[in-house]
């Protein structure tokens, strides 16, 4: 049972904070429109901007969905 | 000096964040079940949206590379991966994605980003016909020899490369149990990277190519993809960046939906055969190569290199490529959802007598 309390917190964990993440996205969106056109206009560090950002989501947003599906009891056969 | 158009990168409305999802979600089921990006599906997709050729290939490598290193690390916890090749194929797939993005380019200052929506669609329509040609060829014929389970052997063609001994450049590759030439490994990987870099989907060379030319085992070749598809994907995802084509909006709202696909499409391998996942593969292949040849005309249009097609015309075309996407995704989703739901089913079934007789007692 412990198992399965560890696992919904996990979700838990994992969901709210991936969804703190998206909202950051949806409210900086603009932003992050802006610093595309900027690194095309020259300031091409801020090219580190979207390949960090795909690492962070990935890593929070991929832990939450692989523990959501398991907690829901859909997995592998065998 | 030149002035180029800004990049056009899409208004997020409402409408276009729930349908991004939705066709990521999709998008993510069909590559965890056919073992390959998706991005086949999500390119024609996001440039449906109106998002630009260009944009939509650095966007959706942006949202692959993290997924493929995620994905590598759990294959190679069951011994599936082999790092070598991939590190090897991964870096000469890097050169290969350096010289398309620079052709990518080159075609955007040329002729605007439509001329890279010309260029990615007519790839698309060419790749996906040999190799959805070839899928589904490969899954009817599995289908009739009733899927006995083969042992796995190298063919003709990968033991003629494995046969041949150039001094300097052999390497042992665990899943080849041989030593290959690096100059064979070179072009292949090459290859995989410019496909890459053109429709940002590299594995359509890099998976056949491990399985037919070195003689790989399909799981390790699938899944040694990973670790070239993380390799190239990065250095492709930064190359993009650098001239500010990546859209990561866009990029993580596909990513928020395909992370949930995946796995149910990665769950739904486990309950069916193998030939109906080169079924579902290939019939989304011809599909969605329909939806990319009917649009075709509208890109050519466009550029001026033929007679100017009516308004009416132009947005029937639009209409009937977009709705024939949908149906890709429609069919695929609809083929995974089922497969999964009755391979659940019988094999509850299967197990039902023990259980039933459980509850009785």
């Amino acid at each position: 049972m412990s198992d399965k309390k560890a696992g919904i917190a996990g979700v838990i964990i994992f969901g709210v904070l991936s969804a703190v993440l998206y909202t950051l996205l949806y409210f900086y969106s603009d932003l992050l429109r802006q610093a595309s056109q900027l690194v095309q206009q020259g300031d091409k560090i801020l090219f580190l901007i979207p390949i960090g950002l795909a690492f962070v989501f990935s890593y929070i947003h991929g832990s939450f969905t692989d523990r959501f599906w398991s907690a829901l009891g859909l997995k592998a056969k065998k | 000096m030149e002035v180029l158009e800004a990049i056009n990168f899409i208004d997020l409305t409402w409408t276009n964040v729930i349908s991004l999802l939705i066709v990521g979600f999709i998008a993510g089921m069909v590559s965890g079940f056919i073992g390959s990006g998706g991005a086949f599906v999500l390119t024609p997709a996001m440039m449906s949206f109106g998002v630009p050729g260009i944009v939509a290939v650095a966007s959706n490598m942006a949202h692959k590379f993290p997924k493929a290193l995620v994905a590598a690390i759990k294959r190679n916890k069951y011994g599936q991966v082999d790092v070598k090749l991939g590190i090897i194929m991964g870096i000469f797939a890097e050169a290969g994605v350096l010289v398309g993005k620079n052709f990518m380019v080159d075609i955007r200052n040329a002729f605007g980003t439509v001329g890279t929506d010309l260029y990615v669609s007519a790839i698309f329509v060419v790749v996906l016909a040999v190799v959805g040609g070839f899928v589904m060829r490969d899954a009817i014929r599995g289908k009739k020899k009733g899927q006995i389970e083969e042992k796995h052997e190298a063919g003709k063609l990968a033991k003629w490369v494995q046969s041949i001994h150039i001094p300097g450049t052999m390497v042992y590759f665990k899943s080849l149990d041989a030593k290959v030439s690096l100059l064979f490994v070179a072009p292949l990987g090459f290859a995989t990277g410019l496909l890459a870099a053109s429709i940002a989907v590299g594995g359509f060379i890099g998976v056949p190519a491990m399985i037919y030319v070195l003689g790989a085992p399909a799981v390790m070749a699938t899944a040694t993809e990973l670790v070239v598809a993380f390799v190239m994907g990065m250095g492709g995802s930064m190359l993009y960046a650098f001239d500010g084509f990546v859209d990561i909006r866009l990029a993580m709202i596909i990513l928020a939906g395909s992370l949930f696909g995946v796995q149910i499409g990665a769950i739904g391998t486990t309950y069916v055969k193998e030939y109906v996942v080169k079924y579902v593969m290939g019939a989304i292949m011809l599909i969605v190569l329909l939806s990319r040849l009917i649009k075709l005309p509208v890109y050519l249009d466009q550029m001026g290199f033929i007679a100017p097609l009516s308004a009416g015309l132009t947005s029937v075309l639009n209409y009937v490529s977009f709705i024939t996407l949908i149906l890709a995704l429609v069919v695929g989703a609809g083929a995974i959802l089922v497969a999964l739901i009755k391979g659940i089913a019988e094999h509850k079934a299967q197990h039902a007598p023990l259980l039933d007789k459980g509850a009785a007692d």
